[in-house]
């Protein structure tokens, strides 16, 4: 579904992304972990178009999207949930909401709208609160929302965790769940490896913008390594 | 909770709103007929200067960025308005000849005159489009310094263009003289209402949403597949075409351009307005148009206090509302209404429905 190859992604002078490629198949959730400034961030950023990278290939669904701009991605079926949510958060949730099917057909706007809060019921009570009061949690679950607004068949996910209290991770990693059965692909940065790797199908390592380990989560859950700089075991 | 409040419906508003403008123009012509030709000539000034405080907000309060080049804009609508109208045979309303028929002229005087201030906005616009495209690549403090880099190459140019092009075009310093004094407080008045209008309903449209969300997180809007460089100068351009066309009244006001009224002070001056008034706001702007430019002209007795009570209005302001006047706040007579049909009319209604 996706495919990055060798891409090389720079801030300035400083190479973030060494030649990276990796994949994602239709119907997994694929989780890249790794430590501060490894370059998680970087890729989903560089795929959803708002970063070029100067070499390689990027593909989505057959086509190349190496060059596209970024909303253009969009439309093509590909939501970026960025990190720290980057909600708009003087807009009402309902707003917020809107905002996400802005590419949509405005036909269709009422019945996504009721899917999404089908999903998170927090969100319905709180439709017309403005989305700055609403809680870390609350605004991921926004965030999350706000992407499947756009039918992605694809969400990349950037640090879910980040920030929320751990009975609040596991909600949302329960969410990230249910998506996947209803069909969505997912590809998760995470720094927390042990709960990625706990959902996640397939798994790529990142040390400082290289991938330095790739293999099935069960792999990578069982290999010393990751066990003594990841998980902490 | 929301749900049992009632709404007025969509006809009704439309119809409340235009009997409210309706009435306000009406009354503003009872009020003007009473008046000196001083305090319309006043009116009149505030109505220009509202349209540039509303237009600028588009760029200012609901993109977000800091554009300082707005008089820029004024000016080359202003110009555009005034050589346009110098060019075109406008017949003299004052003095007909024997026998012309009084009606068409006025017909063609007012077609040429509606002709001046489209050619204004639409030229504006234009230099919006041109400025906009390499200037919105920048932000916050360095796109100040462009757009302020630009109003001033538009002021330097229209005094030195004669030299250059060898015929008079702009009359450079001395100025562009006996331009037709067409504005009239009620096409001053129409010209507001239009501007606030169409302003209105592009932000409440989809594109004014989106213009909106790139105020509030430019990232965030990019993700949802907004092409936020498209709506950055679609909102510039848009903040442009008004501006043109507030110069181009304030060009048939005075009846005389000069360049240097255009400079660097006229910008600062609407943003002033803009940042007093509440960014976003435009009942903001239009409140704080009118009592900045009212304040300095009633208070000319006391003439020396006249800046100093001015600037501490300011000040003032900025320490006790950072915000601006009304903040984001925008004012809604339906929303009034509402408020007061639920708490006064709805009420045993509200309570049945939660029985």
């Amino acid at each position: 579904m996706l495919k990055v190859s060798d891409i090389n992604v720079y801030y300035g002078n400083i190479h973030a992304i060494k030649d990276i490629s990796f994949e994602v198949a239709k119907g997994e959730i694929v989780s890249l972990i790794g430590a501060n400034g490894a370059g998680k961030s970087t890729i989903l950023k560089t795929v959803s178009g708002l970063l070029r990278t100067k070499t390689g290939s990027i593909t989505f669904l057959d086509g190349d999207i190496r060059t596209a701009a970024p909303n253009h991605i969009v439309k093509l079926g590909l939501a970026h949930v960025p990190e720290g949510r980057r909600i708009f958060l003087q807009m009402t949730v309902q707003e917020n909401l809107e905002m996400g099917a802005y590419t949509q057909k405005p036909t269709a706007l009422s019945a996504d709208l009721e899917n999404v809060y089908e999903r998170f019921p927090r969100l319905r009570e709180r439709r017309r609160q403005v989305a700055g009061t609403l809680s870390g949690g609350e605004q991921q679950m926004l965030a999350m929302g706000r992407a499947l607004m756009s039918h992605p068949t694809l969400l990349m996910l950037d640090e879910p965790s980040m920030g929320l209290a751990p009975i609040l991770v596991e909600q949302i990693f329960d969410i990230i769940q249910e998506l996947h059965r209803a069909g969505t692909t997912i590809l998760l940065v995470e720094q927390n490896a042990q709960m990625a790797l706990s959902i996640a199908d397939r798994a790529y390592v990142l040390e400082t913008g290289r991938i330095v380990m790739s293999g099935t989560a069960k792999e990578m859950r069982e290999d010393e390594r990751v066990q003594k700089a990841y998980l902490g075991m | 909770m929301n749900q049992n409040q009632k709404r007025i419906p969509m006809p009704a508003r439309y119809a409340i709103n235009a009997a409210l403008v309706v009435l306000a123009f009406v009354a503003l012509n009872l009020i003007t007929g009473a008046l000196s030709s001083y305090y319309t000539k006043i009116l009149m000034l505030v109505g220009i200067n509202i349209i540039l405080a509303v237009s600028l907000n588009v760029a200012t309060g609901y993109l977000g960025q800091l554009p300082l080049g707005h008089a820029g804009f004024m000016a080359v609508g202003g110009y555009a308005a005034g050589i346009f109208l110098k060019a075109m045979p406008m017949p003299n309303l004052d003095k007909l000849p024997e026998g012309a028929n009084a009606a068409a002229a006025h017909l063609q005087y007012n077609f040429y005159v509606v002709l001046a201030l489209l050619l204004a906005g639409l030229v504006a616009a234009i230099f919006g489009i041109i400025i906009g495209v390499p200037a919105l690549r920048l932000k916050g403090d360095y796109l100040a310094i462009i757009t302020l880099g630009f109003g001033e190459i538009i002021r330097v140019v229209l005094l030195n263009i004669d030299s250059v092009l060898g015929f008079d075009f702009t009359f450079g310093a001395s100025g562009l003289k006996r331009i037709p004094k067409a504005a009239t407080v009620s096409n001053v008045f129409i010209c507001v209402v239009i501007t606030c209008l169409v302003i209105h309903m592009v932000m409440k449209s989809r594109h004014g949403r989106a213009i909106l969300s790139i105020r509030e997180n430019e990232i965030a809007a990019e993700s949802c597949g907004i092409h936020t460089t498209y709506y950055k100068v679609m909102a510039f351009t848009l903040s442009a075409f008004f501006a043109g066309v507030a110069g181009a009244l304030y060009a048939t006001y005075v009846g005389i351009l000069q360049p240097n009224t255009f400079g660097f002070m006229k910008s600062i001056e609407i943003l002033v307005m803009v940042v007093l008034g509440g960014m976003g706001s435009m009942l903001g702007s239009i409140l704080s148009a009118t009592v900045l430019t009212a304040l300095p002209q009633v208070l000319l007795a006391f003439d020396k206090w006249r800046m100093v009570l001015y600037s501490i209005v300011l000040i003032l302001v900025m320490i006790f509302k950072p915000s601006g006047l009304m903040g984001t706040y925008d004012f809604s007579m339906s929303r009034l209404l509402e408020k007061f049909m639920n708490r006064f009319g709805g009420k045993k209604k509200g309570e049945a429905v939660k029985q």
